[in-house]
């Protein structure tokens, strides 16, 4: 119970005036990234970021973290008014949101939504609670090499669990660490893939490509389709909420399941998005009513937005424990650890104490605070989307360019922010991943580190991936994973697979 | 996805096909690679005499590029993996450009009157030229949006942003 008294602490620590209200602002600021088109987690936290390099650590991590939380929220917001998925995962909140919306049950649908959000971020918060000390500790243990067959498995996960041509998941990935390579070599002080430019001299930086690859070409994508919104209007009022409320205890079942099926493949990185398909596949199927979903039916709503709030809150778990996120805001997060001056890993938990559990803390508070302003201010929120799109454009993109400088106070950031913008919108297009990009720029140089001293012990054996039990498993499911869409092909050719009826609404993301 | 685009305008013109843009894009993408691979060959890609040389593990990425690239050239040519979808047809392109371009634009303008200045600019004439506001309503607004991140940015968090190479707004103090 070791926990529980760090965790008491770690309110303690959040519990201050100020960071109650920096909760606060960074719900509403995460609730209005998420409406907003071009604006999504990722890149909102990474303009918000050099906002906070004057902040305390905790202090800033509690505003970050709440605009991710915020960000989750307001998916669901288009979604059901608008039947616009803000975010990949929410999606499959549209199949049955939006037809609610329709039938005039908008309240309940939202109600429904943002309650099974909290409950299923609870459930997850929980688990990271008890579970990210245990790994952090068994973690400590953890080599070179034992890290580098963790990076694998996290690459290779992408292969294995994503949609999409695999070999477009290996370019993505590819590329970002060729990205992430270009700059001052970390060991041997090398000038490398510079070509002599010296301001190339500095790298690409993740912040930027975030930016671009997710706000400029998003908004180009929102452009192309000529996007008018139309939506349906909501009001919420406390009996709405509490008929709402009352109903949903009948569904504890498929809030259970959703809730472990999201932690499980929320702890896998790119795992949201998958999550609240198969949850939502799993409540059709599971469902009394299942024949109905698709129509409006609110367990349809939970099913889908449960999952993803708590994959979405399990990405932290091995961004805090082991240093290696698992979607690509939890990598801007982790990105922010080094400004901050943190060394992300299992030592965080040694070291930075009052970090660590303040965060945690801030996680069951920030989702409270989150579920009122959501509640309270929906209509607001919901007008924004009214703002014609000739005026959100351009103040987007302005948006996007100063965070851009902000980062390094560089001109030439914001030239790269435009060409990743197009890189973003033409991958986006042909159905390439971004994530396993963004996660390879990050990690690039750390996964680099660890492959370098890996193979200086075994003096370039590759044979030390196996040269003890654990590293042996990590390493075998890692090559499992790259090995998946070939394996699952041959399976196939042996027993005809059932259709997944869902893959073609699901995103490639 | 992409072969279920919808578009407001169904018939307008097809411009280019996914599957062109793939074999394309795969071609950059092996010539990327293929300079990674030649680069870290040039840096030391085998083992020094402290261990892997600083092109070791950038040339493994090179060449991992490089052979998804060739797969994603192959799946593009085939007659039966390829991709038929529109990629992009004419109204689209238009729509397209007409953000794309004016946002070059804009960013040429920010190294030359500032941040500030240039953005005023941007979202005033977005909206006249492709909101058809009324001018008067649109300057207010692009004013009063820059007036914001102003105080924001130069007031309140004490991030100083791009001037630009003229300062226009150097009679500020800022």
């Amino acid at each position: 119970m070791e926990e529980l008294a760090s965790l008491m602490q770690g309110f303690a620590i959040v519990l201050t005036p100020v960071n109650i209200g920096l909760m606060f602002v960074g719900i509403i600021l995460g609730v209005l990234i998420g409406v907003l088109p071009g604006l999504g987690g990722a890149n909102g936290v990474a303009i918000l970021l050099p906002l906070t390099f004057t902040m305390s650590p905790t202090s800033a991590i509690v505003m970050l973290s709440c605009i991710y939380w915020g960000a989750l929220f307001g998916g669901a917001i288009t979604s059901i008014l608008f039947n616009i998925p803000g975010e990949p995962w929410s999606v499959a909140t549209t199949f049955d949101g939006y037809p609610m919306a329709q039938k005039g049950h908008a309240g309940q649908a939202l109600t429904a939504a943002f309650t099974s959000s909290f409950i299923g971020a609870f459930v997850a918060v929980l688990m990271i609670t008890f579970l990210a000390p245990l790994v952090a500790k068994f973690a400590l243990k953890f080599g070179a090499p034992e890290f580098f067959a963790v990076y694998l498995l996290t690459f290779c996960s992408f292969v294995g669990m994503g949609k999409g041509s695999p070999f477009k998941i290996l370019i993505s990935m590819a590329l970002g660490f060729a990205l992430a390579a270009v700059g001052m070599d970390t060991v041997t002080g090398q000038l490398r893939l510079t070509f002599g430019q010296t301001e190339l001299m500095r790298g690409f930086d993740f912040l930027i490509a975030v930016i671009g690859l997710f706000g400029i070409g998003e908004i180009l994508l929102s452009m192309e389709e000529g996007l008018k919104f139309q939506g349906k209007t909501a009001r919420i009022n406390p009996k709405v909420v509490w008929e709402t409320w009352k109903s949903l205890p009948k569904y504890w079942a498929t809030s259970i399941r959703s809730s472990l099926v999201g932690i499980w493949m929320g702890i896998t990185p790119g795992g949201a998005t998958p999550a609240s398909f198969m949850s939502y596949g799993l409540a059709k199927k599971f469902s009394r009513n299942g024949s109905k979903f698709g129509t409006g039916e609110i367990e349809g709503v939970i099913a889908p937005e449960t999952a993803a709030h708590a994959a979405g809150t399990s990405a932290l778990l091995p961004m805090l424990a082991l240093g290696i996120p698992g979607s690509p805001t939890a990598a801007v997060l982790l990105g922010g650890l080094l400004i901050w001056g943190l060394q992300p890993g299992p030592l965080l938990f040694v070291e930075q104490k009052d970090f660590v559990w303040g965060l945690i803390a801030s996680m069951y508070l920030g989702n409270l605070v989150g579920l009122i302003v959501v509640l309270t201010t929906v209509p607001l929120f919901a007008s924004i989307l009214r703002i014609p799109f000739s005026i959100i454009a351009p103040v987007i993109i302005v948006i996007c360019a100063i965070g851009a400088y902000t980062v390094h106070s560089a001109m030439l950031d914001i030239w790269f922010m435009l060409g990743f913008g197009v890189v973003g919108y033409v991958f986006k297009k042909l159905d390439y991943p971004l994530a396993p990009l963004v996660l390879a720029l990050v990690l690039g140089d750390k996964a680099e580190d660890s492959f370098r001293q890996a193979m200086l012990v075994s003096q370039g054996e590759v044979s030390i991936m196996w040269s003890n039990p654990l590293v042996g498993s990590i390493s075998t499911l890692a090559l499992l994973m790259l090995c998946w869409p070939l394996i699952s092909k041959a399976v196939a050719v042996i027993r005809a697979p059932k259709a997944d009826e869902f893959a073609a609404q699901r995103p490639v993301d | 996805m992409s072969n279920e685009q919808t578009s407001d305008v169904a018939d307008s013109p097809v411009l280019v096909r996914n599957c062109r843009v793939d074999t394309v894009v795969g071609a950059i993408l092996f010539v990327i690679g293929a300079v990674v691979v030649v680069e870290a060959r040039r840096l030391g890609a085998g083992w020094t005499s402290d261990g892997p040389g600083a092109g070791y593990f950038p040339f493994y990425i090179g060449l991992i590029l490089s052979i998804s690239a060739l797969g994603v050239m192959y799946q593009s040519l085939g007659t039966k993996t390829r991709d038929d979808g529109a990629f992009v047809d004419r109204v689209q392109m238009g729509r397209v450009l007409s953000v794309l371009l004016p946002a070059v634009v804009y960013v040429l303008a920010i190294w030359l009157l500032g941040i500030y200045v240039a953005s005023a600019i941007y979202i005033a004439l977005f909206m006249i030229v492709l909101g058809d506001y009324p001018r008067v309503k649109s300057v207010v607004l692009s004013v009063i949006v820059v007036a914001v991140f102003f105080m924001m940015f130069e007031v309140w968090f004490k991030v100083p942003l791009y001037k630009g190479t003229l300062e226009p707004l150097r009679f500020l103090g800022y």
